[in-house]
């Protein structure tokens, strides 16, 4: 029953592609009016004037140009003309950096407030009136004070993601249950070891729940933080293409962002499901 | 005087509740038990058993009175005193073995991997658990997860076991096999039992003395009911024991009705000398004053030697 269910999705999901491809073919392919114009004057206006054709890419040259940056991932000719790969990997180096530091301030401090109803309660306030802020309005005030573009974006990144790492952990150790404690206390466990093995096993899976959330976001955030900061970076190529008018590398960088962001996601959600425990 | 080896002087457990009045869980309980002898508490829901254990834990602070074990009074939990909780608390991340090992660990802390593996082992084979070291609390049935918990608790070699209604939860036949077990472990350990319990015949079966609890709030110990059972008892014949329904009878009827009744009935009550009670073929008879533990640490509630020479000649 189950495989056939998975293999009647897997038909459905490939009809609906090939429906969407279909139908942005078709769309892309009509021509237009075109008009008499002077030789010198048509070769500054481009196909779209002089031969009637769409300026909206359709799907065989989207997966040409694909196949042309996948074969050619890293090369790099000068600042505006990086291989996607390098500049992806620009976004990927700078989310993690910014990542990995809310991971070591995030976990600590989730369980300072998860294990102290006092810190709860003072650090309350402050987590309410931070956490709704986003993470691009920081940019300016990084800018001023770090003075470094790059390090405002993984700044950017670190603030964005802090928040549900925090509150997850928060939850997590507030909700670890009483009889594991119990447990722990009756057996004499000091509060080190019992942070690490009791708490941190129990709290784990909110924890890591909190994890997954922050990493779409830093990915989310890391596109339009780059298309501020320029230079380098997947969301810098976007905007650099757009300037170009390269709808094509557009879509490619969207469908590369997509791609990207899944897998991150899944490293994550395997991590969730290696400390989640049956009860 | 017995050589009490636990001795309940004179706890009282006070909620502070919304009104602004406290409500007395249960009031100015003394009890000594010795050492390797099992006693079960009954009582109905809310009466306080689960805190009175919790306070022999060192969970749980009492709002008056202490608790001496051994010559020391229980400040903090302590792994002389193993808990066997009503569900069974595995940590559900570690397999079997992990589970006990962390009790094993947690007393020995400078053993090697190998001997401690081999310590949670011994308490694994003890409990009919061979060949399920490596599976984890969600692959077991509930009672392989109460023995893994009985398990965990002797693992450390405790002084006292203290077990919170702990086959509750299971089915009857396996309730059954386990109490077996459990009484056949503690009389070869010789270990020292308080545990509670809803059930009479559990209570009968396991105990050496039971102790009868009334209604809360405010509840007290009415009453301890001495076995008439020999120690050497068997599942198969134990309910033909010529009083074993006297004893039943009386259990039963403390619970049905004197649970409720006892305190206004009995405004003379005299906490400190529970009568003893060793029911026989006629009515059942007050033997003696429960005597109050010996080693007080209250010395303002010594009594006079006049109210239990009264209680004993009722």
């Amino acid at each position: 029953m189950t495989r056939s269910l998975t293999l009647r999705a897997a038909i459905v999901s490939v009809a609906i592609f090939v429906l969407f491809i279909t139908a942005w073919h078709l769309a892309t392919r009509g021509t237009g009016d075109v008009a008499q114009m002077d030789p010198e004057y048509a070769k500054l206006m481009g196909v779209t004037a002089t031969q009637g054709k769409s300026a909206m890419p359709g799907p065989l040259d989207v997966g040409r140009k694909l196949w042309e940056h996948l074969n050619q991932p890293f090369y790099d000719k000068g600042p505006n003309d990086k291989g996607v790969g390098i500049q992806l990997a620009y976004s990927l180096a700078r989310v993690l950096t910014g990542y990995f530091i809310a991971v070591l301030v995030a976990i600590p401090v989730g369980f300072l407030i998860g294990m102290s109803p006092l810190m709860s309660r003072a650090l309350d306030p402050f987590i309410q009136i931070l956490k709704p802020i986003s993470p691009l309005a920081w940019m300016p005030l990084a800018l001023y004070t770090i003075k470094d573009s790059s390090l405002s974006a993984i700044f950017v990144i670190f603030i964005c993601s802090v928040w549900p790492m925090l509150i997850n952990t928060a939850f997590g150790v507030s909700a670890v249950r009483k009889e594991w404690l119990n447990v722990a206390r009756t057996l004499e466990v000091g509060p080190i070891r019992r942070a690490f093995t009791v708490i941190l096993p129990a709290a784990a899976p909110t924890i890591l729940t909190g994890m997954r959330i922050s990493i779409g976001i830093a990915w989310l955030v890391i596109v339009a933080a780059e298309m501020l900061v320029g230079g380098t970076g997947i969301g810098y190529f976007v905007w650099n293409e757009w300037n170009n008018l390269s709808i094509v590398n557009v879509i490619n960088a969207i469908l590369l962002i997509g791609l990207v962001g899944m897998v991150l996601d899944q490293i994550l959600a395997y991590c969730a499901k290696l400390v989640t425990f049956p009860e | 005087m017995p050589d009490n080896f636990i001795s309940i002087e004179g706890i009282t457990k006070r909620y502070p509740a919304p009104t602004g009045a406290d409500t007395t869980i249960f009031e100015n309980l003394w009890l000594g038990m010795e050492r390797g002898e099992f006693v079960c508490v009954i009582g109905h829901s809310g009466c306080g058993k689960t805190t009175v254990l919790n306070v022999l834990a060192g969970l749980d602070l009492p709002s008056e009175g202490a608790v001496i074990v051994d010559g020391q009074a229980i400040e903090g939990p302590s792994l002389d005193r193993a808990v066997i909780f009503q569900g069974h608390s595995l940590l559900p991340w570690r397999t079997v073995m992990g589970n006990v090992a962390y009790a094993v660990t947690s007393k020995w802390r400078k053993w090697r991997s190998a001997q401690v593996q081999a310590h949670a082992q011994k308490f694994i084979d003890l409990v009919g658990l061979t060949g399920s070291e490596h599976k984890r609390p969600s692959e077991l049935s509930g009672g392989m997860k109460q023995r893994v918990g009985i398990a965990r608790a002797l693992s450390i070699e405790p002084k006292i076991m203290l077990m919170d209604e702990p086959f509750s939860a299971l089915d009857a036949l396996t309730r059954g096999t386990l109490q077996d077990e459990v009484r056949r472990i503690c009389q070869e350990t010789g270990q020292t039992v308080f545990m509670i319990t809803h059930d009479v015949d559990e209570a009968i079966y396991l105990a050496d003395r039971i102790v009868l609890m009334t209604n809360g709030p405010g509840a007290v110990l009415a009453e301890i009911v001495e076995s008439p059972l020999p120690k050497a008892r068997a599942r198969t014949d134990f309910h033909k024991h010529p009083l074993y329904y006297a004893v039943r009878n009386h259990i039963i009827d403390f619970l049905v009705e004197r649970s409720r009744t006892f305190t206004k009935m009995t405004p003379d009550f005299d906490p400190r000398h529970v009568p003893v009670v060793r029911p026989g073929l006629a009515e059942p008879q007050v033997v003696a004053g429960n005597d109050a533990p010996s080693s007080s640490s209250l010395p303002g509630r010594r009594d006079s030697g006049e109210t239990r020479q009264s209680i004993a000649k009722v």
